[in-house]
């Protein structure tokens, strides 16, 4: 059986479960918010609401799909699409489990982080074209934060990781995992761990850092005249960019499949699944606490307190290595 | 940097997240409404309900004081009279059209308390929903009770009953809980009713 067959087949169960997840992951984000403000969330669709997603999608694909006279057709109905294929080929280098044959990821590539980064920093291009190519003020306004938001956010996102990879001494998303075995990440990186999840929220546009959609001033930001299925893509690609930022954290700082206190009685993947689901959880936690931040005071604080916060780390990690060589 | 001490506070932001965790498990105080219903008050203003007699006979006799008390004029009544071979009421006139604008309505029970005969009742049903504005004029075709459906509640079916005499209006004074419903007590004529400027 040549390769390719195994990646495809691969591929193709791996779009189904991240799509489920997706799906799961919004019931579970409005269930979590609903009993967070004393509502019970949905409950009506199938026992506990569980057919809920599937209502949710019949109901965006038999939506009609507008778009704005002035809007520029072909970049206003490319833009989803970009969102969505940045989004999910993420997933690409991602390993969920222990693989020494690479059953649990479809591709080991050697420079996984960056290649992480790299797709990562893509995703600004779907959102900043989908909002100007709307041709209208609000989609508008929103692309522009978000692209301000989205870079100013990545250079301290990306100096969080520098301080894991000179630990982990590899950029192979497999060998940083072997290389926490025993001691997880997040206790020596610990301020490039809180960095990261700071930069991690504001990277994926979620509150309190949801200045890009912030509906309070501007609609609904850069999705705000996209209907029915585009508007789902955007949706589905802000779910699975959460779930990528979850799948991260766990594989940089939570240890990844290694099970916690030597609990090997569930299997790696297993765990691997607990640490995202605790991850989005907190996620969605986040965002049933905190109001949103106003834009100059987000912008001050990504430059003037993180980025510098952050740089100091990634300087005293590579002065504490050398010294104790 | 006054500004920055709310953005940096992180105690705060931990105390947020704390209260939010603990609200997760609280119960929660939803009512799952068409399945579960929350018990009304006893005195209810619901959709209105013109009552018959034992006999059969429409209580209703065409004198139109309820579209005069009516403070926001949704009641039409245009009497006619009985035909003696096909007596309609025990009294000389009967209703021969009866309508109520419901979305006039303020469902204030004044009708209620200006019929002589205690014809038109407020029932406790509320669920009126309907596709037309149109729909919302109920004729006697909907207010009447059907000739095999009974009476009718009379408005006396309540605690404390209503005061004899119609000229004074009751203290109401009410606790509401949720759970129990509302328990309305009557603490004797206080009031007496100003029917100055209402004109039909």
């Amino acid at each position: 059986m040549p390769a390719w067959i195994f990646v495809f087949i691969k591929s193709a169960i791996l779009l189904f479960v991240v799509v489920t997840a997706f799906a799961y992951a919004m019931l579970a984000e409005r269930k979590i918010m609903g009993w967070m403000q004393l509502r019970p969330g949905p409950n009506r669709v199938g026992p506990w609401g569980l057919m809920q997603p599937a209502a949710d999608a019949a109901k965006l694909i038999l939506k009609e799909d507008l778009a704005p006279r002035t809007a520029d057709p072909l970049l206003y109905r490319l833009a989803p699409f970009i969102s969505l294929l940045t989004a999910f080929s993420v997933y690409a280098v991602i390993p969920f489990g222990a693989s020494p044959a690479g059953i649990w990821s479809i591709g080991n590539v050697n420079a996984g982080v960056l290649f992480l980064l790299a797709i990562m920093s893509l995703g600004v291009y779907g959102i900043s074209l989908g909002g100007w190519a709307s041709g209208s003020k609000y989609p508008l306004l929103g692309s522009v934060r978000s692209t301000a938001q989205m870079i100013s956010y990545e250079l301290s996102m990306g100096l969080s990781f520098a301080g894991v990879l000179l630990v982990a001494g590899t950029t192979s998303l497999d060998g940083i995992v072997h290389a926490q075995v025993g001691l997880w990440f997040f206790i020596p990186e610990l301020v490039a761990f809180v960095i990261y999840v700071i930069t991690a929220v504001a990277e994926t546009n979620r509150a309190p850092f949801d200045l890009v959609e912030a509906e309070t001033e501007l609609v609904a930001g850069f999705h705000t005249e996209y209907s029915g299925l585009r508007f789902g893509l955007f949706f589905i690609a802000e779910y699975v960019n959460m779930l990528t930022i979850s799948c991260i954290a766990t594989l940089l700082f939570l240890g990844g499949w290694d099970a916690p206190f030597g609990w090997t009685a569930l299997p790696g993947v297993a765990w691997f699944v607990v640490k995202v689901a605790a991850f989005m959880f907190f996620y969605m936690w986040l965002r049933a606490t905190l109001p949103r931040i106003r834009y100059d005071r987000l912008m001050a604080f990504g430059w003037k307190v993180l980025l510098p916060v952050a740089t100091l780390n990634v300087i005293v990690t590579a002065v504490v290595i050398a010294v104790r060589g | 940097m006054a500004e920055g001490k709310q953005l940096y506070n992180v105690g705060a932001i931990l105390r947020g997240l704390s209260i939010t965790f603990g609200f997760m498990f609280k119960k929660k105080p939803t009512i799952q409404y068409p399945s579960v219903r929350k018990q009304h008050a006893p005195r209810f203003h619901g959709l209105h309900e013109l009552r018959r007699y034992e006999d059969g006979k429409e209580r209703c006799i065409g004198c139109e004081l309820c579209s005069s008390a009516c403070p926001a004029n949704a009641i039409t009544v245009i009497g006619a009279e009985n035909a003696p071979a096909d007596r309609r009421s025990p009294g000389e006139r009967y209703a021969a059209r009866y309508e109520i604008d419901e979305l006039r309505c303020i469902f204030c029970g004044m009708c209620e308390e200006a019929c002589p005969t205690d014809a038109i009742v407020l029932t406790p049903r509320f669920e009126m929903s309907d596709f037309r504005r149109g729909s919302f004029v109920y004729a006697k075709d909907r207010l009447l009770v059907p000739p095999q459906g009974g009476t009718g509640a009379p408005p006396d079916e309540r605690p404390g009953g209503i005061p004899a005499d119609l000229g004074s209006v009751a203290e109401m004074k009410s606790t509401t809980d949720p759970a129990t419903g509302y328990d309305a007590t009557y603490y004797g004529a206080a009031l007496k009713t100003e029917r100055k400027g209402l004109t039909g």
